[in-house]
């Protein structure tokens, strides 16, 4: 990575865990996953089986919170403008923020993990099955917010339009990592799969849609 | 595009801006050399800002040629708007010397200090952005265009929010910019007193 990038990777990272983002989406992830229980009884049973498959809700939830912080900010403050005039392409300023999304938010929601499990009773096995879905979807998924952020920057209820963009693309993720508790290898084989196609495509999806909220 | 000799210049054939389905003008030509400076007036609307904005390159032309000819070795385009850019919870100094480090040029520290003190806003250095003043943060973005030192400045309604004594600073700036063999294209209202400066009255519809 070259000098430039590299410095737009840390500004992404510093933003991304400053104000408390890291934090939000981590208590945001155990509250939703904490529903669970609440709606379905305490059945011990019961929530170790679907424990799984419930992280993984509450995840993809959790990953729609900063959406809204990805992109317009920097758009509405002429950062894009700014990058723009030093030449530098907008697919990979994309993909450095989608990486530098990563680094603030797979970290602390993983680390969450662990502690919904506790919760939610889920055995050890699960919980690494779980946890190598989220290593392998994450960064997936922290691309579909880059390029959800950016199809929705100039939107005046980004909000609520990004769940309804986000939420659908992201369903394959959610399929295939929840799938992985029970069919193993091969379900985390198509995961990566997803992701992979996710990673490599909404770089350019997120830089054409802030090349054209610029106009 | 220019001869050996030539320490650059930017080259405007037959321009045309269309914006939302509208052509906004159309037919512009002017060229402008190393040390030149031109002052785009007119009223609101008349397309001052996107003809900065067709020359930094971030709107397509509907029709003509942009030829910048930057001198080797120097970031070809400073850009100056209505959105300053910096970062509002980071220290100024800080906010600034993240799009020195952008530009990857030497000592970016040191140039934005230097760039700060140019615009007398030295003793905010350390002061967040967001707690600057209109006028603070407009001298903060003109710093970031100096501490650039692009050959190309384009400079959009540089003047507003600044007082009397900040726009004749800006005066000696872009003076100074253009004697060290930058140029400057400027979309302004008040008549910037610069020798080297053009005028080009937008307002006529063609």
């Amino acid at each position: 990575m070259t000098g430039p990038l590299a410095v737009l990777l840390w500004r992404g990272v510093r933003r991304g865990y400053a104000g408390g983002g890291a934090t939000l989406v981590v208590v945001f992830f155990l509250l939703a996953a904490t529903l669970f229980p609440f709606a379905i009884g305490p059945d011990a049973p019961l929530l170790a089986r679907i424990g799984g498959g419930v992280v993984w809700a509450a995840a993809l939830l959790a990953a729609l919170l900063p959406v809204d912080r990805l992109v317009a900010p920097d758009l509405e403050a002429g950062v894009y403008d700014q990058l723009a005039v030093r030449g530098q392409s907008l697919a990979a300023v994309a993909a450095v923020a989608a990486l530098a999304h990563w680094i603030a938010f797979a970290p602390p929601l993983m680390a969450a993990a662990v502690i919904a499990a506790g919760l939610l009773g889920i055995p050890a096995q699960q919980l690494l099955l779980v946890e190598a879905g989220l290593a392998i979807g994450t960064p997936g998924l922290a691309a579909l917010a880059v390029a959800t952020a950016a199809l929705t920057a100039s939107l005046r209820s980004a909000g609520a339009v990004a769940g309804l963009v986000m939420l659908p693309l992201a369903v394959p993720l959610l399929i295939f990592g929840a799938g992985a508790l029970s069919g193993g290898a091969s379900a985390l084989k198509l995961l990566a799969a997803v992701s992979l196609v996710l990673v490599a495509g909404a770089p350019f999806v997120a830089g054409a849609a802030i090349r054209a909220a610029m106009e | 595009m220019s001869a050996g000799a030539q320490v650059g210049g930017i080259e405007v054939a037959g321009l045309a801006a269309r914006r939302g389905g509208r052509i906004v003008f159309a037919d512009l030509s002017f060229s402008l050399a190393a040390g030149g400076a031109l002052r785009i007036t007119g009223p609101n609307g008349v397309g001052k800002s996107t003809l900065l904005r067709l020359c930094a390159g971030l709107l397509a032309p509907a029709a003509g040629t942009i030829a910048l000819d930057p001198p080797p070795g120097r970031p070809p385009l400073g850009y100056l708007a209505e959105a300053a850019a910096l970062d509002g919870e980071r220290p100024l100094a800080q906010a600034l010397g993240f799009w020195a480090r952008m530009d990857g040029l030497s000592h970016p520290d040191a140039r934005v200090a230097a760039a700060l003190a140019d615009v007398a806003l030295a003793d905010l250095a350390t002061v967040p952005v967001r707690m600057l003043s209109t006028g603070q943060r407009r001298r903060a973005a003109f710093a970031r265009v100096i501490a650039g030192r692009a050959f190309l400045w384009l400079l959009d309604e540089p003047t507003n929010g600044l007082d009397a004594a900040a726009s004749a600073r800006l005066e000696v700036l872009v003076e100074r910019h253009l004697e060290a063999g930058g140029m400057a294209i400027v979309a302004t209202h008040l008549p910037l007193r610069l020798p080297a400066m053009r005028t080009l009255a937008f307002g006529t519809r063609p």
